[in-house]
């Protein structure tokens, strides 16, 4: 009978019925609605006999295109669960005053706050930005894919099975209650015994390899498969901010694996990294995290610039100012962004003369940024300007951006940090830079670059209704907590005792609001095009008058991108393709050498993912199996030779006959 | 750089007159796998540098156990270093005999870095065997925990070195000195180097530094 | 690059160009054993300091022994990793600049840090708990 146990704690380790939640109402509702939901896809899959479609063309697919689109959809899908957080808690902190407990208890609101920031910055703006920089940068750099094709897909199922297990831990377990960045001794074994922070572990490190390959893949990418005569000054501005953010992705993304690894030796092990005693040292967790952390927001806003500068001069109809100020100011940024990591923690003591020195570099890594502004104003002095919806969220994003980089500057000041740190103000601070930054910058670009990866554009209408819905409810939804944050009010609370607050919570749950109604608008918009996509129909390949490489290509462009590589002689390559006479070549194609479609990437991805399940639950000799498969699905692939082909040249003749005839009816 | 139309068009382009925009016939991008390795070595290095710096901030933190000098056995770590140091030259034997494409040579050599990293990972172990044997294990204080950290990381990258050395030489015998094989050899090459790299900072800062009183 | 080499069939490519393939530096028994000789005496030299207790001062060994590993690391670069300026265009000698400046931020920057962190927040563990203020 002992033989027996043993066997099922070696089997099942910690895992148990009672991880399901079935006592938690609100759980459970979404449980049963997400199973229907699941249930119904699977089931559409089936009736329409898609899935061999699905397996072949998208989820083995290599092409960067798909990949990128790909990502944006697990983007725009975990945009859905993070801002379901979101609602919740300000429809918490809406009522729960005094008497009022409110519905979510503190228990379960802490999960939430986690979850809402673990799943924003890694699985909603990092598989955005890298969803737009995947499709987007070697149409732009004149090649047919990227450096390693192979890598981009399986670093797209990393990223999504690291979704999954974070979504996972909403139905069997729990998720971690330490805030997005889980700080021992909170995360450490002592206060955090359950399997909450090993989810958040797990699933970061999962993602955290895909981002690291994506970010060598990109490099390698923009280092190697320029087309010739692009230099790197004659690069599109867009491709300067991939090439910068992946730098930062490559320099930044090893310290956070070292610092969770570090934390789960703790964790598994029993060492004494981050413990209380034995000479363990928790401020050290958080100075190493941060030195990861801030070049990660910069790896979030940087791509978005680059979306800017592209949309800021298509639509002003000139070419950018200032290019070359540009770059350089990308590079600062990329290089200051590793001095400053501390003003994220000016409180926990280390002093006068280390917190002067942050600060003053923080205010300086400003100026930089607002070089850019001043670059994309003058791109706009004398223009002619077409107010697209690209153009209306690039204004927004000017405009809240810069309020939030003030509010930033002034953060930047220890003393007054002393004061705002950890407050409601810091809050309203970083949500102010990402969705005036990010989040406009990602709607900027996904609207510009929409009808480059469908062949339409995105329905005028809906997307102004996205639009103001989310502009106006981001002021409505963040402003007040400003206030609050002077008033002195701590971030991550749940309840509250003084009245006077709750008028501004509650503006801030109507904003709330609007910019769900703005989500709506959005996703009905993506319908609504769908349904209209004839209507709307980009014929040309070039709906905007666009200035760079991927605006000659059709909409969608073929497989292999570029029938023939082009040749680069100035900045704004197709504008000066357009200018001197370029005439679409019609005959003379040849065989295309393109990479092969493979299920490798997502097979080792899901075998690691059961490793990290297997590993979150203690089943230990499950995750060495599912551990020692994963290598040896790794080293069966790499006796794989065999992995590409040659499009026959019958093809690309009969694709750009396609193309040549649509341009002819368009005429 | 021929001007001649290689493609004809409406409106004509003449040669001379406007640039071709294109390349006529099929352009092969420089591969990049040797800079992509490099890439991801250098993020391997910011991994290790974390280590590092855990072990310099925590590494003076016996609480009140055993610390570097009551642990080191710094004649061990010479023999180890030696090892090391051999495999790198024997590996670096294998690249020559590679490009000299003699395949018995370079897969003899390839043998012997295996023997040379196996018998560095094997005295590893006995070092942490005897550690723990002593009660020296990694629960025991920061300073343990950040040495089996940084030192077990370091062992942990030989291993896996060692594992692809002799994927590598089986698939050297199934395809021979392709231009794919002769890539992931000089891929090897450039990890195992590293890993000595890594090992001088280590037996410098950990070990001998650890004895220092 | 004339029309010439650009239609010529596939496969020959490897070939003709292995050495553009490969891209990396010939290296010669002579490099790696002069590497090896210099890396012996780079590592015993050291080993004997700490052994023999040479120097008085542990600062002093310490600050000796690392400057001896900086340079090792700098032979091994050249006479195994063959660094050069050239190669891949300068990426390399860039990527690896790049990174050991992180590096240097990282271990400097995380040890001045937290020294002053431990000083102001952990008395007990400190020497100098009299100059707090």
């Amino acid at each position: 009978m002992l033989d027996h146990l043993d066997l099922t704690k070696l089997v099942f380790g910690r895992l148990s019925w009672e991880a399901i939640p079935l006592h938690e109402p609100i759980l459970l509702f979404t449980f049963i609605a997400v199973a229907l939901g699941g249930v119904a896809l699977l089931g559409a899959i089936t009736y329409f006999r898609v899935w061999g479609t699905l397996w072949r063309d998208w989820i083995t697919s290599i092409d960067h295109k798909k990949i990128g689109i790909m990502y944006i959809i697990l983007g725009l899908v975990m945009l859905l669960r993070g801002f379901s957080d979101a609602i919740m808690m300000r429809a918490q902190q809406a009522f729960a005053f005094g008497d009022n407990a409110g519905f979510l208890p503190p228990h379960h609101y802490d999960q939430i706050f986690t979850a809402h920031g673990v799943i924003m910055i890694f699985f909603v703006a990092m598989p955005l930005v890298t969803g737009l920089m995947n499709f987007v940068v070697p149409l732009q750099i004149g090649a047919r894919d990227v450096a390693f094709p192979f890598l981009n897909n399986f670093s797209f199922w990393m990223t999504t099975f690291g979704a999954v297990l974070v979504m996972a831990s909403l139905f069997v377990g729990e998720f971690a209650r330490t805030g997005w960045l889980a700080y021992p001794p909170l995360s450490g074994l002592d206060y955090s015994p359950d399997v909450g922070v090993d989810y958040y572990i797990w699933s970061l490190q999962i993602a955290g390899v895909g981002t690291l390959l994506s970010g060598i893949n990109l490099i390698a990418t923009i280092v190697k498969m320029r087309a010739p005569g692009m230099t790197l000054m004659k690069m599109p501005v867009f491709t300067w901010t991939a090439l910068a953010t992946n730098i930062l992705i490559v320099a930044a993304f090893p310290v956070l694996t070292a610092v969770l690894a570090l934390l789960s030796l703790d964790r598994y092990v029993g060492t004494n990294f981050f413990t209380n005693d034995l000479g363990g040292n928790p401020m050290m967790y958080v100075n190493l995290i941060w030195i990861w952390g801030h070049p990660e927001v910069y790896i979030l806003i940087l791509p978005l610039f680059g979306v800017f500068s592209e949309v800021v001069a298509t639509f002003s109809g000139k070419r950018l100012f200032g290019y070359a100020s540009m770059v350089y100011a990308t590079l600062v940024i990329t290089i200051l962004s590793y001095l400053v990591w501390l003003h994220h923690f000016f409180t926990m003591g280390s002093g006068a003369s280390v917190n002067s020195f942050f600060g003053i570099t923080t205010m300086i890594i400003s100026i930089p940024t607002g070089a850019k502004i001043f670059n994309w104003l003058f791109t706009m002095y004398k223009g002619r300007i077409r107010f697209e919806l690209p153009m209306m969220w690039t204004i927004a994003f000017m405009i809240t951006f810069v309020i939030g980089g003030m509010t930033g500057v002034l953060l930047a000041v220890p003393p007054a940090d002393f004061v705002l740190h950890n407050s409601l103000f810091l809050i309203a601070h970083f949500h102010n830079v990402i969705i005036g930054g990010v989040l406009f910058g990602l709607m900027a670009g996904i609207t510009y670059w929409y009808p480059k990866a469908f062949g339409y554009r995105l329905d005028p209408f809906w997307g102004k209704c996205s639009f103001w819905f989310w502009v106006v409810g981001f002021y409505f939804a963040f402003m007040p907590l400003y206030v609050l944050g002077l008033m002195g009010v701590t971030r991550r609370l749940s309840h509250f005792e003084d009245p006077s607050y709750q008028i501004w919570f509650q503006i801030a749950a109507f904003g709330a609001v609007l910019i769900a109604l703005g989500i709506g608008s959005f996703l009905i918009q993506l319908f609504v095009s769908y349904l209209r996509r004839d209507s709307l129909r980009d014929e040309t390949g070039d709906p905007w008058n666009g200035r760079t490489l991927e605006w000659s290509t059709s909409s969608p462009p073929p497989a292999y991108n570029f029938a023939f590589t082009p040749r680069v002689y100035d900045n704004d390559a197709w504008t000066y393709m357009k200018k001197h006479g370029y005439v679409r070549p019609l005959e003379g194609f040849i065989p295309i050498h393109m990479p092969k479609n493979t299920g490798a990437g997502f097979i080792i991805a899901a075998l690691a993912a059961a490793c990290g399940f297997t590993l979150i639950w203690q089943m230990w000799l499950l995750a060495g199996v599912s551990f020692v498969a994963m290598l040896l699905a790794v080293i069966i692939h790499t006796f794989n030779y065999k992995r590409d082909y040659h499009i026959p040249a019958e093809e690309v003749v009969r694709t750009e006959g396609v193309r040549t005839r649509l341009l002819a009816g368009h005429v | 750089m021929s001007d001649t139309t290689v493609l004809s068009s409406h409106g004509a382009v003449s040669a001379g007159q406007h640039p071709l925009f294109h390349l006529p016939g099929e352009h092969h991008p420089e591969n990049g796998t040797l800079l992509g390795f490099w890439l991801y070595l250098m993020s391997d290095c910011l991994v290790f540098a974390c280590l590092f710096a855990v072990y310099a901030v925590l590494g003076r933190s016996f609480a009140a156990g055993p610390s570097g000098a009551d642990l080191f056995d710094l004649k061990l770590v010479a023999l180890n270093t030696t090892f090391l140091l051999l495999s790198s030259i024997t590996y670096g034997f294998a690249m020559i005999e590679m490009q000299r494409k003699r395949m018995s040579a370079t897969m003899i050599w390839l043998g012997i870095t295996a023997l040379f990293g196996a018998a560095f990972i094997a005295v590893e172990l006995y070092e942490f065997a005897h550690l723990i044997h002593e009660g020296a294990v990694p629960q025991r204080s920061a300073f343990l925990s950040s040495f089996f950290a940084l030192v077990g990381t370091h062992g942990l990258h030989v291993t896996f070195g060692l594992v692809w050395l002799v994927v590598l030489m089986v698939q050297l015998t199934k395809r021979g000195f392709i231009a794919e094989n002769r890539r992931r050899l000089m891929c090897l090459s450039m990890f195992w180097h590293f890993l000595d790299v890594v090992w001088i900072g280590v037996f410098t800062f950990v070990y001998l530094m650890g004895v220092l009183p | 690059m004339s029309a010439h080499n650009e239609l010529a069939a596939h496969g020959g490519h490897d070939d003709h160009h292995h050495d553009h393939d490969d891209g990396a530096p010939h290296a010669t028994v002579k490099g790696y054993l002069t590497g090896f000789i210099l890396s012996v005496i780079l590592t015993a030299i050291p080993f004997w300091l700490v052994m023999g207790n040479v120097f008085e001062k542990s600062s002093t060994t310490a600050l000796v022994i690392l400057a001896f590993a900086a340079v090792q690391i700098v032979v091994h670069m050249i006479y195994f990793l063959h660094m050069n300026a050239k190669s891949e265009h300068g990426w390399s000698m860039l990527a690896l600049i790049f990174t050991i400046v992180l590096v240097v931020i990282t271990l400097s920057g995380s040890l001045w840090v937290m020294y002053h962190m431990n000083h102001n927040m952990m008395p007990g563990l400190m020497h100098e708990t009299h100059k707090m203020p």
